[in-house]
């Protein structure tokens, strides 16, 4: 079964071929569609991550937002959004640039998916917060800083 | 695996809100336990929400994601009934899939 997956993503399949499959029960309906990017969730630094992700050099835009509190008490759970009125947005992504490893979650948005994304994350400390976002194909960030009182990574 | 997953979606003017709590421990494989060894890292890698059976999310996730993952999205379109999806698999392959009907 997984000789077969691996084969059938080799050939580039579009979604239609995936629902199908997906629908004759052959994979799982919705692990096959996103392969984790584990070159992008390993890189350290920031600039590592927007490499492995595809996006060197995104462009600075206001109309990118990041929200999420000015001091978070608790670093372990630090809510966070990302939203945007630029067009044809394909992806979103939540960067901490102090943290072990930047990257802490990409989203790709179908078509009729507002780019508009909330979750929580854990930050070791005070840090800016990067949002990434995918739209017409160019790449844009904006940054937010978050100070942390307690970190969410301690040992 | 896992416990439930606590899923809501409403339908407002055309677009509907998911909103969804995930029950996983998200170990960032940083920890030590009482003994210094390290806990091992075991968290969500990919989860992908649908209405009906299309695709409206997918999304990769760090182990800088919180513990018990919340997440909040919206899409144009939707209609009360709809069948509403989330799966997700983690990096010891573990899965779980949840529904919710839009209200």
């Amino acid at each position: 079964m997984n000789n077969q997956r691996r084969n059938v993503l080799k050939a580039g399949s579009g979604a239609a071929l995936m629902g199908m499959l997906a629908a004759a029960g052959i994979i799982t309906p919705g692990m096959a569609l996103a392969e984790w990017n584990k070159a992008a969730f390993d890189a350290k630094s920031m600039a590592d991550t927007l490499k492995a992700l595809g996006a060197e050099g995104p462009a600075d835009s206001k109309d990118v937002q990041v929200t999420g509190p000015d001091i978070a008490e608790n670093g372990a759970v630090v809510p966070v959004g990302v939203g945007t009125t630029l067009p044809n947005v394909t992806m979103v992504a939540i960067l901490i640039e102090k943290n072990p490893n930047a990257l802490a979650a990409a989203f790709t948005l179908p078509a009729g998916t507002q780019p508009n994304v909330q979750t929580r994350v854990k930050m070791g400390q005070t840090s800016n917060v990067y949002a990434l976002v995918k739209s017409d194909g160019k790449f844009f960030m904006a940054t937010k800083e978050i100070k942390v009182t307690l970190g969410g990574c301690g040992g | 695996m896992g416990n439930p997953m606590k899923i809501r979606a409403a339908n407002k003017d055309g677009v509907t809100e998911v909103k969804a709590l995930i029950s996983h421990d998200m170990e960032t494989g940083q920890r030590k336990d009482s003994n210094g060894a390290v806990i091992p890292a075991h968290f969500i890698i990919e989860l992908v929400a649908k209405h009906n059976d299309k695709v409206v999310l997918s999304s990769e996730f760090g182990t800088a994601i919180s513990k018990n993952p919340y997440l909040a999205f919206k899409f144009n379109g939707g209609a009360k009934g709809d069948k509403i999806s989330l799966s997700w698999k983690d990096n010891k392959g573990d899965t779980r899939t949840d529904e919710a009907t839009i209200s």
